[in-house]
């Protein structure tokens, strides 16, 4: 493994986290092999030999060498090539607010919103309640910018863009509407939509949905 | 920026004690505001509305927050003692240490402590195995970062620590069938600008014993 020169990423294609890493590549305009993993079945030798840990996907494998975790992959690939389109701020404190609101974006967004469309009754509420917070705090952090980095599209937009195309499950599921709550939101995925890296990454949010009753009834959660 | 640091923090917490370890490391001198958990002040909640939680740094009144953000910022401003490595590569490895860190051992040693029953087997046996892995990491080496410490160690401080008293506290021994964590943990202990911000095993017990059915209860630190 370690003298296979190039980039490859194992991912799955409705993971929001590999997209991050798919966003990512792009911008820089870094050529890679996609490798998809079929998680509904065996993980593939290749997976469990790069992510022994966690065994899960994206993994970013550069020159045989693996890097794990979407985050962590989108900071490496921005440290790796840093003259083209440059994702975190140059400045230390403006750096370490985008890492703070990635990291807000990381623990509050997927997990409230799988329990928004895996739960029911008064946990589904309680989930409900939860994300419209978090969405109106997102929403108040991005204010009448054009990006969550400022002029320019950065490393929260990344982390939060590719979570935005499960707004549609998530709304569906609890009977809620992301634009009701968060205005400035929507309109800043359709920006971020503009932008080649990002619209041929996402999933369409009807195939997510598709994905997510496909998950439902396999845990026979209904 | 100037050179006005204050650290709003909390000498029981270790996410206190991963900033202060910083900026020792770094040689840098910061006014240490002690705040009541219980019953925060005004400024806390002015710095960090969001979280409302320490620990909080001012940097010239820039409020930085977040244990890991705020670490790797004092890392990236200030000379001396690199906290984490150059290379990209080595970087993200460091990093995702740090997380395995704070997302897998230690909601799972903490659940090990505060539950009982067939609940608190499944935790202890995931912690078993995620502690296993980190000692794996330590590859016989001094420190995670090396011949000195880096942002591996200083995230693992609660394993040189923290976690101890609690298992004590509780009845429950862990760390203890792990002696190369239980070697670098003293290891770490004896690290100069770890041993002159290392909150006294007393602070802590005084802190979990007392609260202990609450904290059972609650599954989650009781601070009053």
């Amino acid at each position: 493994m370690a003298s296979e020169k190039g980039i490859k990423l194992l991912d799955f294609w409705v993971s929001p986290f590999g997209q991050r890493a798919r966003i990512a590549l792009a911008e820089k305009g870094v050529e890679y092999e996609h490798k998809e993993e079929n998680l509904l079945a065996e993980k593939s030798e290749l997976l469990l030999k790069s992510n022994p840990v966690h065994k899960k996907i994206p993994v970013l494998i550069h020159d045989g060498k693996p890097v794990c975790e979407s985050l962590i992959i989108v900071q490496y690939i921005d440290e790796v090539w840093p003259d083209k389109a440059p994702l975190l701020p140059s400045d230390p404190y403006q750096r370490a607010q985008a890492r703070f609101w990635a990291d807000f974006v990381d623990k509050k967004v997927f997990e409230c919103g799988g329990r928004l469309w895996k739960l029911k009754g008064e946990e589904q509420e309680a989930a409900k309640k939860e994300m419209i917070e978090i969405l109106q705090i997102l929403e108040a952090q991005l204010g009448d910018k054009k990006y969550f980095g400022g002029d320019t599209f950065g490393f929260v937009d990344v982390a939060f863009v590719p979570l935005t195309s499960w707004f549609y499950s998530c709304e569906t599921c609890a009977n809620f509407s992301v634009e009701a709550v968060a205005p400035k939101i929507v309109l800043w995925v359709q920006r971020c939509m503009e932008r080649e890296s990002v619209a041929k990454t996402l999933s369409d949010p009807k195939k997510v949905y598709e994905y997510v009753r496909f998950l439902k009834k396999r845990f026979r959660i209904e | 920026m100037g050179e006005t640091l204050k650290l709003f923090g909390w000498k029981v917490s270790p996410y206190s004690h991963r900033v202060e370890v910083a900026l020792r490391l770094k040689g840098v001198k910061y006014e240490f505001i002690h705040e009541d958990l219980a019953n925060k002040s005004d400024m806390l909640i002015r710095y960090n509305p969001i979280l409302k939680k320490i620990p909080v740094l001012l940097h010239d009144d820039t409020p930085i927050v977040e244990s890991q953000v705020i670490v790797e910022y004092i890392d990236e401003v200030f000379d001396g003692h690199p906290i984490l490595p150059k290379d990209p590569y080595e970087r993200a490895e460091a990093r995702f240490w740090a997380r395995f860190i704070d997302e897998k051992v230690r909601p799972q040693v903490w659940m090990s402590c505060w539950t009982d029953g067939e609940i608190q087997k499944s935790f202890i046996a995931q912690a078993k195995e995620s502690l296993a892995t980190l000692q794996g990491r330590l590859e016989g080496k001094k420190f995670f970062g090396g011949d000195s410490i880096g942002l591996i160690d200083i995230m693992a401080c609660s394993l040189a620590l923290w976690y101890g008293v609690m298992e004590e506290v509780v009845g429950l021994n862990l760390l203890n069938d792990y002696p190369e964590l239980c070697r670098w943990g003293e290891d770490y202990r004896n690290v100069e600008a770890v041993r002159e911000c290392l909150p006294e095993r007393e602070l802590i017990v005084d802190f979990f014993a007392p609260r202990k059915d609450r904290i059972f209860a609650k599954k989650a630190p009781v601070y009053d």
